[in-house]
């Protein structure tokens, strides 16, 4: 079964794709838009932009180093620079380059990492950002974005744009089931509720949102009734419906493709023991690194499934 | 004030030089750190950039979208900066004695954030060359005609990324981009001969497609010469390999502390003394 089809959605757009399409349509509204690529545009999707607009789209080669703080030189002429790759090269080579070019000089860099977690499949390990979220959100000043769907990527894409300062946007490979309609409503910061519930939340974003909605129809079956937050953006979290979620559901499952450590569970867990303590559990990677297969298959070994979801909520809600 | 590029008889660039070597030498003393020796190496080609006629500035308006850019990238010698700053009309010279002070922004490697006129934030070797190629492009595309210039050290040419940033400066043929490698010959440990030797720097750079000359630094004639001359290049980028000793102007009060090197410590009160005697 695929993905979301429990929870009875259609499988759409990849995040990469929805994030290109928006991208190459923002070039006329907002003439400062560049992009500079480490020569993987045509996987990143910012290769329409760049094709779009040839004069603004430098392909600096395989040097991420060298790429990150040429948009950091970009921005302090005034532009908008997207600088995309895969989410493991960008954070993870040119985390320094990302730190002195861009966070701590508070540049107006756009940084997009592709290919995050581990639903990448068979390139494997190598390939895999499942540091990128720590990473990124250990920088002061920084954005974190990880959009579920198509629709939230589009928006997302707008939003890092529009965004004054420097802002990651994390987006997956395969393509995702399609969650919402273009009438969301989608804010930096601000959480979106996907469904409602009372016993328990899941807190998940990327690819974990539309599985921990196949966890809630799987939970509501047995009469759980769970609520899912789609906590698209990681940094700044959005304090309130954690708050709301420790208060009104007594306990939290946090589900993400990304390590145990730094990412959303540990933005999560911060909120909710500074402001209301309650039992919490993790579905993510753990701490190790995985290895090459299909997609599918690899989220099963690794336990990011809605079955384990559904076990974890179980665990926490007896604790 | 406008944008203006000022441009002193050479005489006057003396002058600056030896006011900016005596304002290197008080507020690294009065900071009691700091890297005095790695900021008078470069002070002719600072002097020459500041007021040889190449930076069009304007301290009024730090941010004029028109201006010239001076990036150092060998961001611990900072001093030279400020000290060429404060002469330039963008503070006072008594402000930059606050040098590495809590509250201070005269931090110990630039911060834009907190001074106007600084135009990378620098101190992590190896990222002003690249910094300068996104601000090179980013002035093209806007029709500009404004130049960049970086500074680097001969050390931090060990930086692979500073390769990476010469080879995609050639490949944009960024004839607004001038670099300068500040070769004074040592680095924190001891000589970059020694260290990690990447000399002869000119010819490893101009195959990638680069201008480039070498020079005595040190010579205040010879580095506006050279500027002159790389400003005129607009066809490809540009190097001047400014070969210079560090801790020119005082190297007799180095001498007697047996270490010429010098990296990374101010002098004391009493060697600050003999240093600004010797300057004159």
């Amino acid at each position: 079964m695929a993905i979301g089809e429990l929870s009875g959605y259609q499988m759409g757009q990849a995040t990469r794709d929805a994030f290109g399409d928006a991208l190459a349509a923002l070039g006329d509204e907002f003439p400062a838009l560049v992009t500079v690529d480490g020569d993987v545009g045509n996987s990143t999707r910012t290769e329409p932009f760049a094709l779009k607009y040839p004069e603004r789209g430098f392909n600096v080669g395989i040097a991420e180093s060298n790429m990150v703080s040429v948009a950091g030189g970009l921005a302090g002429t005034g532009k908008i620079p997207v600088v995309a790759s895969f989410a493991c090269f960008l954070l993870n080579n040119a985390f320094d380059q990302i730190r002195m070019s861009v966070a701590f000089p508070n540049q107006n860099v756009k940084l997009v990492g592709t290919h995050a977690g581990i639903s990448i499949g068979e390139d494997g390990p190598s390939q895999m950002g499942i540091e990128d979220v720590s990473l990124a959100c250990s920088m002061p000043g920084v954005v974190v974005m990880v959009p579920a769907d198509a629709v939230t990527a589009k928006k997302a894409t707008r939003a890092m744009v529009e965004h004054q300062g420097p802002t990651y946007l994390r987006l997956g490979r395969p393509n995702v089931p399609a969650l919402y309609d273009d009438s969301v409503d989608f804010q930096i910061g601000k959480s979106i509720t996907l469904k409602e519930g009372s016993d328990a939340t899941i807190i998940a974003n990327g690819l974990m949102v539309s599985i921990a909605a196949d966890a809630a129809k799987l939970l509501s079956d047995e009469g759980i009734d769970v609520r899912v937050v789609d906590m698209h953006t990681v940094k700044p979290i959005d304090r309130e419906a954690v708050v709301s979620a420790a208060k009104e559901t007594g306990c939290i499952v946090v589900a993400e493709e990304h390590l145990h450590h730094g990412g959303l569970g540990s933005a999560v867990a911060q909120v909710v023991s500074e402001e209301h303590p309650v039992p919490m559990g993790y579905v993510n990677v753990g701490d190790c690194y995985a290895e090459s297969g299909d997609p599918m298959g690899l989220l099963g070994k690794y336990g990011l499934t809605a079955e384990k979801i559904v076990s974890t909520v179980k665990a926490v809600k007896a604790r | 004030m406008a944008l203006e590029a000022i441009k002193l008889s050479q005489d006057e660039m003396l002058a600056k030089a030896k006011d900016l070597r005596k304002n290197i030498i008080n507020m690294t003393t009065a900071a009691a750190s700091g890297h005095p020796s790695s900021s008078l190496s470069a002070v002719e080609i600072v002097t020459g950039l500041y007021f040889g006629g190449h930076l069009r500035l304007d301290p009024e308006n730090p941010g004029d979208p028109n201006r010239d850019r001076f990036i150092l990238s060998k961001g611990h010698a900072v001093p030279v900066l400020y000290a060429a700053m404060a002469e330039r009309g963008f503070f006072s010279v008594e402000e930059t004695m606050s040098l590495r002070k809590l509250g201070s922004p005269f931090e110990g490697h630039p911060n834009l954030k907190r001074m106007p006129g600084i135009e990378a934030s620098t101190g992590s070797l190896g990222q002003g060359l690249s910094i300068g190629v996104g601000q090179a492009l980013g002035l093209r595309l806007d029709g500009k005609d404004s130049n960049v210039f970086v500074m680097i050290g001969d050390g931090e040419m060990g930086e692979g990324q500073v390769w990476e940033a010469i080879a995609a400066a050639a490949k944009y043929k960024l004839g607004n981009l001038i670099a300068i490698i500040d070769q004074n010959g040592y680095q924190q440990t001891g000589a970059t001969k020694d260290v990690l030797d990447l000399t002869p720097f000119a010819d490893k750079i101009a195959p990638f497609g680069w201008h480039t000359q070498t020079i005595n630094g040190n010579d205040l004639g010879e580095a506006l010469q050279a500027l002159e001359v790389a400003a005129s290049v607009t066809d490809r980028p540009s190097v001047i390999v400014s070969q210079t000793q560090k801790g020119f102007g005082i190297l007799p009060i180095l001498e007697e502390t047996g270490d010429l090197n010098y990296h990374g410590k101010p002098l004391s009160s009493e060697l600050a003394e003999k240093a600004l005697a010797h300057i004159g």
